[in-house]
């Protein structure tokens, strides 16, 4: 809902530039922001490092991304298969992901200096400490030895039902490298006997093939532990590089349009902090290749926010660009403004009017309240709702009366509320009331009708300038009467 | 030797004919959805014979009903349930012990299954007598356990069985595999390296671990593979394997026939206990009926239908409990009320109470006074049946009258909207000629119709499925013994509708 009223897409796209993955990551990390401003400013920090080394950036996500879907193909070669084939292929997802770490380390040693942020400071000393040269050279010797180049061998006794148990694989070379088979098995032992499968017998090979699986389950379920780990961190790695790359792709973007950004100040939750000068809807100034009309927002102490005024007046608009404003904030991104300082919220909700499906009008209404109860479900103290037009879908005086009561409820739970409204009755007794934590805004008309998208403060009027809508239409009809 | 039954206090009555049929009452009372949800767990005990004969002596009934008893107690249930386990994986090794008698395989499992086996007795016997057992049925198994285990034949079986199983498990040896070549010797390394890998991957083994450890079945088949490997270890280590053949020869057909019977009749009382625990859980009652063989004053509190309450118990719905009771002279209810009402659902809960009363079985209900009838009969609306030329008046006819000619008057009917399909003139009519033989003949009867004249005969009771009271629209499933007033319901929809007449007049005023 939240990403359908602010048109959250149209940025996720830009920021993705056709990448799914990236698509997902930004969008994920866009409804999930952090409510924590300590947070927000190690990742603003992160984020400058990127937008000032894209390369590198760019370089370290290619090499995660392309490990993680070398080690899919080898997993998705043996799935389903014994334990003995998880062995291989958790060894080869294994040597993969060593070599990733490998070079991740190189692009460290080469490139660290230019990067200050703590995340990446820590980062590059993480790899450096953790996977040093011999820490790495014995991780591949391991492997190499878990080929099980010389066979395998396996101990084993009598179980239930004379069936053979408690198989356990045995290493068959020294540490030295030279095999030590021998020492067990010698061709002059008459306490021996062999036999060979035929090569047809694919049924014999399969039940060989089980047999060295249960040799080596515990060691491939190991195995499997460790490819999985590394395949989370490499995830990991990808998704954080991911949101970045989102960043500095979407930054890029801006500049060639020259519009204006900013890191924001994030402030507690709680402390009603809200000083924000000239924020613009990004999505907009992304959809159309106009300038864009910016507005600032004086809330500080304010839980409350109402705007009204008129129609086309640029008031969605406005809701949208504080919503997607607060959003990437808490996502520790850059803002669609010249200066951000505001507090963080626990959840950001919109309850905007569904102008869709006509057909059902007597329900519109339930529809409606439904949708709020949602809403209500998930509220925490410090969240933040944005409320477009709602309970319209009955007559004024019920409107009205059933959006003072929720409101005033939400108010009292601490809620912070932004509110469009036409519903006049709820407006003006609000006005009247008024309370010092309420804020009431206007969409600016001039004395000609002629609208300027600009939200000013100002007390509810009376009138929505139904009578300008009357006239522009009316008067265009005239217009083409007098061509015609 | 063939000792005591646990389900039949006289051997004679004994009843374990695979082939007998469901009585013709089960689809009418949905007893067959029961008895198929009972025993579906239990299919190798073949159990539908015993839920379909009912017993029809109280004394009989009272053997079961105390072994039932002794099975309340928790610890009990949980021995018998462990040795049930047991002897179905004794009769699992079996199986596959007799597929090739010859291979060393097999021959291991026969000595798996006997270890079983001897092991299951052991410990049954032990932990019975540590039991503190009332019923006629698990003394007499007692008595007979104790004879049995400490018999010369059982005893040497228990030994041989310790004595080959060391021998066995002290095998050892090495099998070296590559590529196609598989080599068996009697030496074994010590060289596993598994912490090894462990410690050099430390690091990458924290937080919970995926282990598909578990996954490969303890009892899977040997493949022909391990089969050769094996033969070649019976090489290595001759000496072992030859005392398992003389084991095999010596002891074929080892299990007991009374304990093997036991074991299949003891699921009659389990399958019903596991059956019932989960609406026991939601908190539905069951009790021990008292059962009499004479006495047609019957009751029953909070009784419900056990096939409608298992259908409903994945969902959230809950069970509407009825109570009835018949005193003196009283032997017919007459149920009337709204369709939809619970009334047909009321006649079933009747005819499943008596049945399974007379399985020896605990029933749906808070308490329970019931009859012993000779035989069970129903009577349920049926579909027309368009292979035959009759009428479905004849044909209800036709059935009733089958039934009529066949009761006694130790026997039950039950009837659900019978003659529906002709005019009330006729089903009344027809109605009072049935219920005039059942009252002669001094029949136990449940009768659902909609004719409330049919409640004011002779040794009826009128009982009624009520609705809300403000809302006609709603069931209450409630079936109350009170005068048959299909009126009040009319009316009350009538109000609903504004066409009362007040509401008319009203209406009418301007």
């Amino acid at each position: 809902m939240v990403s359908c009223d602010l048109e959250l897409d149209i940025l996720v796209a830009t920021m993705a530039g056709g990448d799914v993955f990236i698509r997902e990551v930004v969008r994920n990390v866009l409804l999930t922001g952090t409510c924590d401003p300590g947070t927000i400013c190690y990742r603003q920090d992160i984020l400058r490092d990127c937008m000032n080394n894209p390369d590198s950036i760019q370089e370290m996500y290619d090499t995660a991304s392309a490990s993680i879907e070398e080690y899919l193909k080898i997993v998705g070669r043996y799935t389903g298969q014994s334990a003995d084939a998880v062995r291989i292929n958790s060894v080869k997802a294994i040597e993969l992901f060593i070599e990733m770490l490998a070079t991740l380390r190189g692009i460290g040693k080469r490139h660290g200096e230019a990067f200050v942020s703590e995340g990446f400071r820590t980062f590059f000393s993480m790899l450096d400490r953790e996977f040093s040269d011999e820490y790495l050279l014995s991780m591949r010797e391991m492997i190499e030895e878990l080929k099980l180049p010389e066979g395998h061998l396996i101990r084993a006794v009598l179980g239930k039902g004379n069936q053979g148990t408690g198989y356990a694989i045995q290493r068959s070379r020294k540490p030295g490298k030279q095999s030590w088979i021998s020492r067990f098995i010698s061709r002059e032992d008459p306490d021996q006997y062999h036999f060979t499968i035929a090569e047809r017998d694919v049924a014999g090979f399969r039940a060989l093939g089980e047999l060295k699986g249960e040799s080596v389950r515990d060691i491939a379920a190991l195995l499997v532990r460790v490819s999985d780990h590394l395949v989370q961190m490499c995830t990991s790695l990808k998704t954080e590089l991911a949101f970045y790359l989102g960043c500095i792709q979407l930054h890029s973007h801006l500049s060639h349009r020259g519009t204006t950004i900013c890191f924001p100040v994030p402030e507690e939750p709680g402390s009603r902090k809200c000083s924000v000068r000239g924020v613009y809807d990004i999505c907009l100034a992304l959809r159309i290749d106009q300038p864009i009309v910016s507005n600032d927002l004086f809330a500080t102490g304010k839980d409350l926010t109402i705007i009204t005024g008129a129609n086309r007046g640029g008031k969605t608009t406005f809701l949208r660009s504080i919503g997607l404003a607060q959003m990437m904030m808490q996502a520790g991104m850059f803002v669609p403004a010249e200066s951000f300082h505001a507090e963080v919220c626990t959840g950001i909700f919109t309850h905007f009017r569904r102008e869709e499906d006509h057909s059902m009008q007597s329900g519109k209404f339930d529809e409606e309240l439904r949708r709020m109860s949602q809403i209500v479900d998930s509220l925490k103290p410090d969240s933040m709702v944005l409320f477009n037009e709602s309970f319209a879908a009955t007559n004024e005086r019920e409107g009205s009366e059933v959006s003072h009561q929720i409101v005033s409820a939400l108010i009292e739970k601490q809620i912070r509320v932004l509110f469009v409204t036409h519903l006049h009755e709820f407006s003006r007794s609000l006005y009247d009331q008024s309370p010092d934590n309420a804020l009431f805004l206007r969409a600016e008309r001039m004395q000609d009708g002629e609208r300027t998208f600009r939200i000013e403060e100002g007390k509810p009027l009376q009138t929505s300038f139904g009578p300008d809508l009357y006239t522009r239409i009316f008067s265009e009809t005239h217009a083409d009467t007098d061509a015609g | 030797m063939m000792g005591p039954g646990i389900l039949f206090a006289h051997p004679d009555d004994d009843i374990r004919d695979d082939a007998m049929l469901e009585p013709a009452c089960f689809q009418d009372l949905h007893l067959d959805q029961i008895v198929s949800a009972l025993t579906a767990d239990y299919e190798e005990y073949h159990l539908n014979p015993f839920f379909y004969a009912p017993l029809h002596r109280a004394d009989d009934v009272r053997y079961r009903q105390e072994v039932f008893e002794d099975l309340r107690d928790d610890h009990l249930y949980l021995i018998i349930r462990t040795f049930a386990k047991e002897m179905q994986s004794m009769r699992q090794l079996l199986s596959r012990a007799e597929k090739n008698p010859n291979t060393y395989q097999n021959k291991g499992w026969f000595l798996e299954a006997a270890r079983i086996y001897t092991e299951a007795i052991q410990s049954l016997a032990d932990a019975l007598s540590k039991c503190s057992l009332e019923s006629r049925g698990f003394l007499a198994m007692l008595t007979y356990l104790n004879q049995y285990s400490s018999s010369e034949q059982f005893i040497s079986l228990a030994e041989d069985i310790t004595r080959l199983s060391n021998e066995l498990a002290g095998v050892a040896y090495t099998i070296h595999i590559r590529g196609n070549e598989v080599t068996v010797c009697r030496n074994v390394p010590d060289e596993e390296y598994y912490q090894e890998v462990a410690d050099i991957f430390s690091k990458f083994l924290t937080g919970p671990g995926t282990s598909d450890k578990d996954t490969i079945p303890e009892q899977r088949e040997m493949s022909q593979v391990e089969g050769r490997i094996l033969d070649l270890v019976s090489r290595l280590f001759q000496n072992e394997f030859s005392h398992l053949d003389t084991f095999q020869e010596k002891h074929a057909g080892f299990a007991d026939e009374t304990i093997c019977r036991f074991d299949r009749d003891i699921h009659f009382y389990i399958a019903y206990l596991e059956f019932i625990s989960c609406l026991k859980q939601k908190g539905l009652p069951f009790c021990t009926p008292l059962v009499s063989e004479t006495s047609k004053e019957i009751c029953c509190t909070e009784g419900f239908d056990l096939a409608l309450a298992n259908s409903l118990l994945s969902g959230n719905r809950s069970v509407v409990p009825n109570d009835f009771f018949l005193q003196q002279e009283e032997r017919i209810l007459v149920i009337t009320g709204p369709n939809q009402g619970g009334k047909t659902t009321f006649a079933r809960m009747y005819g499943q109470l008596h049945h399974l009363a007379s399985l020896g079985c605990p029933v749906p209900g808070r308490t329970a006074r019931l009859f012993l009838p000779d035989k069970l009969f129903t009577h349920f609306e049926q579909e027309e049946d368009i292979n035959t030329f009759r009428s479905k008046l004849e044909d209800d006819l036709e059935r009733i009258h089958t039934i009529l000619n066949q009761c006694t008057p130790r026997s039950i009917i039950i009837i659900n909207e019978i003659f529906s399909s002709t005019t009330v003139q006729d089903a009344l009519f027809l109605g009072h000629k049935v219920l005039d033989q059942v009252i002669d003949q001094d029949i136990l009867c449940i009768y659902v119709t909609f004719l409330d004249e049919l409640t004011t005969l002779p040794k009826t009771v009128s009982m009624v499925s009520t609705v809300v009271v403000d809302d006609p629209d709603q069931r209450t499933y409630r079936i109350e013994r009170k005068p048959a007033d299909g009126l009040s319901y009319a009316m009350a929809i009538a109000r609903k509708n504004q066409v009362t007449y007040e509401k008319i007049k009203e209406r009418m005023r301007s």
